[in-house]
Order: structure tokens, then sequence, then C-alpha cells
């Protein structure tokens, strides 16, 4: 039960990119076609259950019991770029074919806020379950992260769906580029609204 | 060097013409003095940073360097954290997750790449206070025109009766108050030209 509330929550209720504003340079970079948004969408999911994982074993097993909890922030970054760079040349010698589907979209990934956001979120704070709230174990971290990239997912392809629409249509000429895709992004965020609430 | 720290502000606005660091710009700008203090910790970091890195990267390897930029960067956003939670408690709190985020905002990195990596010492620091300037107007505005229209005050003094529209201090407002001001701004500039 505690998962289905923890998958709900963290890819409708609280979306990071529509409600919690983490990752909206790649939102709006690289948004403009279907088929870029969901190799991005791919290469984040893969990540952010990755670092997840090891940021989680990092604050608890390394950060904790040395009392050193401050040097959260540079610890974080520094396995996140060094995962990045691994899963790169991982990628390249086993799965090429993996590779030139996402390959392109890894090394804007290690500086994605989504990432490190995500990786301090899930160490910081205390999720309120029915009945009690807690710090997430690692089985329940690795899927709030996995989620969390699902809803990134989500709202990027939906996103990417309606900038192929816009293209198509006479944008007057100071709306162009970012402002309109901002304010179609001001609407999107509307709709999601709507699911507060229900976990 | 005055030259340096006005092209920030306007020619080179992150927020506004570069359009770097949304994150931050659409997540903590629910009233002006929000804005401002996420501007203020963003232009502490850049300052500091810009100057550590000018002075160090003739020493850096170039294949290393954005990992050794990156630990620099963080190396002061853990100062400011430190310095923060003694000092302004209350802000760091509202601001939370953004804080610690300063180290994968692109202005940042960008400006260490750009500009610190291969200019002298004073003029990073310019170069860092000007761009940081730009940051911290852009982003008091922002919280402006939301915490006016949102909840009808203005640095927490009460203008409008009666409050305002709640959704402009919530997540959608972000969005529509950003984009909306991002048309003035090129309105205005093509205007000028």
């Amino acid at each position: 039960m505690e998962y289905i509330i923890i998958i709900i929550s963290a890819v409708f209720v609280n979306n990071i990119l529509l409600s919690q504003f983490l990752g909206v340079c790649p939102f709006l970079g690289v948004s403009n076609r279907s088929s870029t948004a969901i190799g991005m969408s791919g290469a984040v999911m893969f990540v952010m259950a990755l670092a997840t994982l090891c940021t989680w074993l990092l604050h608890y097993c390394v950060l904790v019991p040395l009392g050193i909890e401050f040097m959260q922030t540079v610890g974080f970054i520094l396995v996140i770029a060094a995962l990045v760079q691994m899963v790169e040349i991982i990628l390249k010698k086993v799965s090429p074919a993996l590779y030139q589907a996402l390959g392109i979209f890894l090394p804007l990934i290690t500086t994605n806020c989504a990432v490190l956001g995500v990786a301090i979120l899930v160490v910081n704070k205390e999720f309120t379950f029915p009945g009690a709230s807690h710090y997430l174990n690692l089985a329940q971290s690795v899927v709030i992260a996995t989620a969390y990239a699902a809803g990134f997912g989500l709202a990027m392809i939906l996103f990417a769906g309606i900038r192929e629409q816009l293209d198509l249509v006479e944008v007057p000429a100071s709306f162009r580029g970012t402002p309109i895709a901002l304010i179609t992004a001001g609407i999107m965020a509307m709709a999601f609204m709507g699911f507060a609430g229900i976990v | 060097m005055i030259k340096q720290i006005t092209n920030g502000i306007i020619k080179e606005n992150p927020t506004f013409v570069l359009v770097l660091g949304m994150c931050p710009t659409l997540g903590t700008t629910t009233s002006a003095l929000n804005g401002m203090g996420m501007g203020l910790a963003t232009l502490f970091v850049l300052v500091l940073s810009n100057m550590a890195i000018s002075a160090v990267a003739a020493h850096i390897p170039g294949k290393v360097r954005i990992p050794a930029y990156i630990v620099i960067i963080a190396a002061f956003v853990t100062v400011l954290q430190l310095l923060m939670q003694a000092y302004t408690p209350a802000l760091y709190e509202t601001l939370g997750l953004f804080i610690p985020l300063i180290v994968v905002n692109c202005i940042v990195l960008g400006r260490a790449e750009a500009f610190a990596a291969r200019n002298p010492l004073a003029a990073s620091a310019c170069d860092g206070l000007g761009i940081g300037l730009g940051f911290t107007l852009s982003l008091t505005l922002v919280g402006a025109v939301r915490e006016l229209l949102g909840s009808g005050a203005l640095f927490g003094l009460p203008i409008v009766a009666g409050g305002g529209i709640t959704i402009f201090v919530l997540a959608p407002g972000a969005f529509i108050v950003l984009g909306f001001l991002m048309v003035l701004f090129n309105k205005i500039s093509r205007s000028r030209q």
C-alpha cells in the first residue's frame, strides 16, 4: 500500500516538473520533438534510480556514522558526476544500441538539478503516510526516484506533443520560443493541480 | 570594471536574455523577499567561486576542469548553507532544497567556464557581481509581481485590500508570470532596436 501511495504522489500530485520546478532547463530545452523527449526521459529515469541508490547508501552508511552530514552537497554531486561518467562508459561497451538512444543526453544529466534534487529530497524529507510519517528506506527511495522520473517523463512527453502543434500556428513575435512554452507549461501545471489531495 | 557589472544586469541578464537558472527562478519567487534572498545567495556563491576558479584555473589540467570547478562550487555552497543555517534560519527553511541546488545552477558553472577561467581575479569578481546582481534583480521582480497579484502585498506590506488571486503564488502562476514578463522584456528590447 505504501508503495502505491509513493508512486501516485510522486508521479501526479508532486510532479517534479510542474509542482516542484526541478529539471526545468531540459524541459524547455529538449522538448521540441517527441522522440528527443522520450530519449531524455529514459536517460533521466535510469540515472535518477541509480543515483538515488548510491546517494542513499552514501548518506546512511558513510555520512551519518561519521557525523559529517554537512558534506552532503559535495558528496552527492561527486557521486552523481562519477556515476554518469561510468554509466556512459559501460553503456558504450555493453549496449551500443542503448548508448545510441540515450548517449547524447547523459552529459546533460550531471547538471540536471532534478537528479541532485531528488537525491537530497529523499534523504532529507520525512514522507507522510496514513498513520505515520518517516524517512524512506532503501527500496522505497529507489521506487520514489523512479516514480519521480516517470512523472518527469509524463510531463515532458505531453509537453513535447503540445509544442509540436504550437510550431504549426502563428504565434505573435514577442511570444515566440521560451515565453509561449512557459505559458503553456503554466496551463499544464493548472491541470496537474487537479490531482492535489488524492493521497 | 563598471562595464562588466552593468553587462550582467541588462545585456546578458541571466534570466531574461540567457534563460539560465530557470528552476530557482520559478521555485523560489513566491514573494519579493524570497526571490531576493535566493538571488543574493546565488550572488554570494557566484562571486566567491568566480574568484577561486580564476585564481587556480591555470593549474587545473583541461580534462578534469569541469569536476574540479563543481567541487569548488560545491564547497562554497556548503559554506553558504552553514552560514544561512546559523544566521537566517527562517529564509533557509523557505528556500529549502534550492540552496544546495545552487551547485547545479547553470549560471554558476557557465560563468566559471566562460569567464573566470580565462580572466584575472578582479575582473572575474566583477563579472560574478554583475551577473549575480542581474539574477537578484530579475528574481526580485518576478517575486514582486507574483506577490502583488497573488497575495496583494509587496515585500510583506499589504497593498491591495482583500488579498489577491492565490493561483499566482502557486506553481502555475510561476510559469505564467515569468512567461509574460519575458514577453514584456522582448517587446521592450525590440522597440529599442
